[in-house]
């Protein structure tokens, strides 16, 4: 099973899939206390195309997310990224394909708080012991504009800047895809406009992959596709999404009441 | 406020678990050190009581002083004074009771016990109401013993075993003709006491015809004190003192009392390390949970508590906690005194038997250090709580602990620094060893108090010095590094716990370490002699030692050192006689003036003892020795002297006339093929298999000094072991209160991509760091304080010399590594295991 409403595609460079949900299940607890947070999704993530999943609070969104990009495991069914197939891969495989092959922005920002702006951005790759592309970091770090700010400490950096270098930390390792949880979730409007900006056009210029979680129609508007859970399933996939399509789409989704953008923006995930 | 500071324990159960036991550790310890001491001084005292149950009073000689150019004649009972005492009307009997050294062999013909507690006595008649007989009868003649019941059940000896029993050197082979039982002490303790009769009793421990105290016992209806006002009327006052039973139990129970204050002193002052160090890791807890808990305590301060109430449930809270230890602490302190007198008694250190004291004064002692040093530890912390401002409380933005800056703290530990090392150096360059006591001490203190403020700004440059290493280690190794300087006041409080337990070892190793080889070199460089033969507890030997040796196979000097006091210009000295004609051969003693000639008239005089008496060579000098004839001396030449040998030599032919009761501290031997097993074995064959004496070589020498070293060391490691497991404890709360502060981070780094295995070494070498950070100043302060205090001692031993143990400082910096890898066992795993996505969604 592909997606719903098989793709119009929306980029023409879109055609190879990166990461793929087949008839994926989550379940936590056991017996009476038994919930299913994921209930046999099946998804795909094309590669070069932004991708974002929204759902009311318990969708199942942020646990989609945690299963497909290998820090979670899955209950049944099957998760890929690229090639990979992610289920029954033990601890140290899976670090490594973290570590290798996705980027990941959190809402907490999550810099190490004593190394610099730019040691940060270049952490992934120094786990790796790989040598970071400078020509690739320069860029990055120009895109997000961070260029005079790399010898600075996080705590020296204000919020916006401060996931603008998470940004540029998921970017400069060229991961074949890169999740971002509620980006702009900790984040003033101008600031969380600035970073979904930055991830557009990390798709549209750069090629990267980005699936991004939110719960804001503002931010789902810059993603070229939407995905909506509910209960742990996929109840509608929207491809050139607008914020008020995207608004009126999680209405009804919720019965009548949808979260409006930054009503709840802690423990809002599933 | 009382029930949140209840319930807050309650939620950091795991966070407190390391101090609960560096506090009930050192609980333990103290109450462990009043428990093991009030015990043994208790079973003393009920011990040596039981020896005065066939006493009322008790006859003791009188000493008198030297006067004019008299000797005094030694202290002691004639048999016409026991007579005399026995007629007084009160009296029912009395007993004349001689002492002394007394070797017995086993049946493996080694000594049996340890060289001071095998006692020898005389067996009063034929029934000797102290020491009731078993089987058999009563010695008699020089060829019997009894032995007691305990020493002969160890031995396996019976009525009418010949045994080999030595007083003062000669090797005497007489039958048991009986076994008692007894109550003397030292039996009770582990020793053994070998009675002769009477009379062979006064000739072997040189008492003819005297007595070392006169038991009376009343006749029925007198009182002790009526027997003592009869005594004293009718014995000499000069040579007699009179002493009921009840004064003397309770003057030995002040003796035993006052002997086991020092040592519980001892102990008690290593049990205050431990808690010192323990305050730091305390502080270190309260100062992460005020730290953890900012917002809770600032709504607290919101809803209306006062500051005084935010502090007040902090010191609650480690009201509670200390409590909780020290009461775990005094229940493992009962153990651990009751387990250390097995321990004792399983390594042949017999001590009397009595019941587990746990006096109120322990229970409550116990209970305040515990409660009082986690308070006073929790303080500091606890004002801080308070200053967190109401408005925190409101702040969505995690509110960090705002590093204070460090100025005022560095200029502070600069100050003291620099104040402690000035008056360190102040006091090594004091000549008088006593009164320098006081400022190196003081010095000391001020140092490391110093260095301890100064550890935050220490701990930035040294521990970029272990960058270079750490790089090895990858990411790891850097995160490692920029962690542990991440909060300076955390890491300075860490290993500074462990800096002090390090540098109380290296001071004390170095210190030990070099007077070893300064006592050793002066035992052994003076000495020409191949062997040195003396008695297993340093008692003397009788002149037949110095004859047998003198005939033994291919023995080509001999000299006994003959110790004999004198009175010269109104003082009294002691002489000491030597061989004239061999001393030269069997001793090296460097001379200054004048010639080495000991013979007749002709004595030579150490330095000290010629500058003091303003003596030159060729000086006579009059000298009046202990039968009151006189002479005069002159010296013919001056030595410099050494711990061994020091003082006025002169000939034994010359000074033997003289004394009434001649012995040897010790004989030197030389032999004609110089030292080997055949030789050694051969003297102690011509000894006659002796097993009270020792025959050394030098090495034998140096090896007993290096085993008391060694010894002394091992107790005051053992003792400051505690320390050490404190600082251990502090590390692994540092990192596990680390992890658990920076799990978001750790979460982050294992979801970009660091694997367990990447995690774990970064916490392992973040403690690796902060152990050895500690571990490198204990250790350069403790050789600092070995230096200085090697200075002192060097004032009144010439031959020292500072001698760096770079062995023993390696494995300590070792040492210090283990600690910091052993402390990382569980917060690394800990942090491995972390729920990444727990971990990413906290906030």
């Amino acid at each position: 099973m592909t997606t719903l409403h098989s793709g119009v595609p929306t980029a023409t460079r879109a055609t190879a899939v990166a990461a793929r949900a087949t008839d994926l299940t989550k379940v936590y607890g056991q017996g009476e206390t038994q919930v299913v947070a994921l209930d046999g999704v099946s998804v795909d993530f094309r590669q070069a195309e932004f991708t974002a999943i929204m759902g009311p609070s318990g969708s199942g969104k942020s646990t989609l997310m945690h299963c497909m990009a290998g820090l979670d495991t899955v209950s049944r069914g099957s998760a890929r990224i690229g090639e990979t197939e992610l289920t029954g891969l033990k601890d140290k495989k899976l670090t490594q394909l973290r570590r290798d092959k996705i980027g990941f922005i959190f809402q907490a920002f999550n810099l190490l708080p004593t190394l610099s702006a730019l040691e940060n951005i270049t952490l992934p790759m120094d786990i790796a012991g790989r040598k970071p592309d400078k020509q690739w970091v320069d860029r990055v770090v120009e895109t997000v504009g961070l260029s005079e700010r790399l010898k600075h400490r996080p705590s020296e950096l204000s919020g916006g800047q401060q996931q603008r270098v998470a940004v540029a930390r998921a970017l400069a390792s060229k991961p074949e895809i890169i999740f971002a949880d509620e980006p702009t979730g900790n984040l003033d409007s101008r600031s969380g406009a600035e970073v979904l900006g930055f991830l557009r056009n990390s798709v549209r210029e750069l090629g990267q992959t980005v699936v991004m979680v939110t719960h804001d129609p503002v931010a789902a508007a810059y993603a070229d596709r939407v995905v909506f859970l509910a209960d742990g399933r996929i109840v509608d996939d929207m491809t050139a999404p607008t914020a008020d399509k995207v608004l009126e789409r999680m209405l009804r989704l919720s019965g009548g009441s949808p979260q409006t953008p930054g009503s709840d923006a802690k423990g809002r995930t599933s | 406020m009382f029930r949140t500071a209840v319930r807050n324990v309650l939620a950091h159960k795991a966070r407190l678990l390391m101090t609960v036991l560096a506090v009930m550790l050192g609980v333990a310890f103290v109450s462990g050190t009043l428990v093991f001491t009030n015990t043994i001084s208790q079973a003393q005292q009920s011990s040596s009581a039981k020896g005065f149950d066939h006493v009322d009073v008790a006859v003791e000689p009188e000493s008198q002083p030297d006067r004019g150019d008299r000797l005094a004649p030694p202290p002691q009972l004639s048999e016409a004074l026991l007579k005399k005492a026995a007629q007084v009307p009160g009296a029912d009997s009395a007993i004349g009771s001689l002492q002394g050294f007394t070797a017995l062999a086993g049946k493996d013909g080694k000594l049996v016990g340890t060289g001071f507690s095998t006692q020898g006595g005389n067996y009063w008649g034929s029934h000797d109401p102290r020491h009731p007989l078993e089987t058999g009868r009563a010695p008699h003649g020089p060829h019997e013993v009894a032995i007691d019941a305990k020493t002969a059940e160890r031995t396996g000896y019976k009525v009418g075993d010949t045994v080999r029993v030595s007083v003062d050197g000669p090797v005497l082979t007489p039958k048991i003709s009986g076994i008692f039982t007894t109550d003397d002490g030292t039996v009770a303790a582990g020793g053994s006491l070998t009675l002769f009769d009477t009379p062979t009793a006064q000739r072997l421990f040189h008492k003819e015809g005297a007595y070392d105290r006169i038991d009376v016992e009343a006749a029925a209806g007198v009182s002790q004190h009526a027997l003592q006002t009869q005594l004293d009327d009718v014995l000499p006052k000069d040579r007699a003192s009179t002493a009921t039973a009840r004064q003397l139990a309770d003057d030995q129970a002040e003796t035993i009392a006052s002997s086991m204050d020092s040592f519980r002193t001892t102990l008690l002052m290593f049990a205050g390390i431990a808690l010192f160090v323990g305050i730091f890791l305390i502080a270190n807890t309260f100062t992460m949970l005020v730290a953890q808990r900012t917002k809770e305590l600032a709504l607290l301060r919101a809803v209306g508590a006062s500051r005084k109430q935010v502090t007040r449930s902090v010191l609650f809270e480690a009201f509670v906690v200390g409590t909780i230890a020290a009461v775990a602490g005094l229940a493992v302190g009962v153990g651990i005194g009751a387990g250390l007198r097995a321990v004792m008694g399983a390594t042949g250190v017999t001590l009397p038997d009595g019941p587990l004291v746990i006096s109120p004064g322990t229970v409550a002692a116990s209970l305040a250090v515990g409660i009082l040093v986690t308070m006073l530890a929790a303080w500091l912390p606890g004002r801080r709580a308070a200053k967190i401002p109401p408005v925190a409380a409101m702040n969505s933005v995690h509110a960090t602990a705002t590093t204070k800056s460090l100025v005022l703290r560095n200029t502070l530990g600069a100050l003291l620094t620099a104040a402690g090392t000035a008056v360190v150096l102040y006091a090594t360059s004091m000549q008088d060893m006593d009164s320098a006591q006081l400022p190196l001490g003081l010095g000391a203190v001020l140092l490391v108090i110093g260095i301890f403020v100064l550890t935050p700004l220490l701990s930035r440059p040294l521990i970029a010095a272990a960058g270079p290493l750490l790089r090895a280690f990858g990411v790891s190794g850097k995160l490692a590094r920029l962690n542990a300087v991440r909060n300076p006041r955390r890491t300075a409080a860490t290993s500074a716990a462990l800096m002090i337990g390090l540098t109380l070892i290296t001071g004390m190793t170095v210190i030990a370490g070099s007077s070893q080889q300064a006592v050793d070199k002066m035992a052994t460089s003076a000495l020409k002699a191949d062997y040195v033969v003396s008695m297993a507890n340093g008692s003397s030997l009788s002149p037949e030692v110095e004859k047998k040796l003198d005939g033994a196979d291919g023995v080509t000097a001999v000299s006994g050192l003959r110790n004999a006091p004198a009175r010269i210009a109104n003082s009294t000295e002691y002489l000491t006689g030597v061989n004239g004609r061999t001393i030269g051969d069997l001793t090296d003693l460097p001379l200054k003036n004048g010639a080495f000639t000991v013979g007749g008239k002709d004595v030579v005089v150490d330095d000290d003892t010629a500058k003091e008496k303003g003596w030159k060579a060729g000086t006579t000098f009059p000298v009046t020795y202990e039968d009151g004839s006189k002479q005069r001396l002159t010296v013919a030449g001056i030595y410099e002297g050494n711990e061994l040998i020091s003082g006025i030599l002169l000939d034994n032919a010359t000074l033997t006339p003289h004394i009434g009761d001649p012995s040897d501290m010790q004989v030197m031997v030389k032999t004609a093929g110089g030292t080997s097993d055949a030789a050694q074995s051969g003297l102690i064959k011509a000894l006659g298999d002796n097993p009270a004496i020792q025959v050394q070589d030098k090495q034998d020498i140096s090896e007993g000094i290096a085993k008391t070293v060694t010894l002394m060391l091992n107790m005051l490691y053992g003792l400051l072991a505690m320390a050490v497991i404190v600082a251990v404890l502090g590390v692994v709360n540092t990192l596990a209160m680390s992890v658990f502060e920076r799990s978001q981070e750790i979460g982050m780094l294992r979801a970009i991509g660091l694997d367990r295995r990447g995690i774990k070494r970064m916490v392992r070498l973040e403690s690796l760091v902060i152990s050895l950070f500690g571990g490198v100043l204990g250790i350069g302060l403790g050789v600092f304080f070995g230096w200085a205090g090697g200075k002192l001692i060097s004032g009144s031993l010439d031959t020292y010399e500072m001698v760096l143990p770079w062995g023993r400082l390696g494995l300590f910096l070792a040492l210090a590594a283990l600690v910091g890898v052993l402390a990382a066992l569980w917060p690394a795993r800990r942090a491995a295991r972390l729920n990444m996505l727990a971990a990413i969604k906290a906030e």
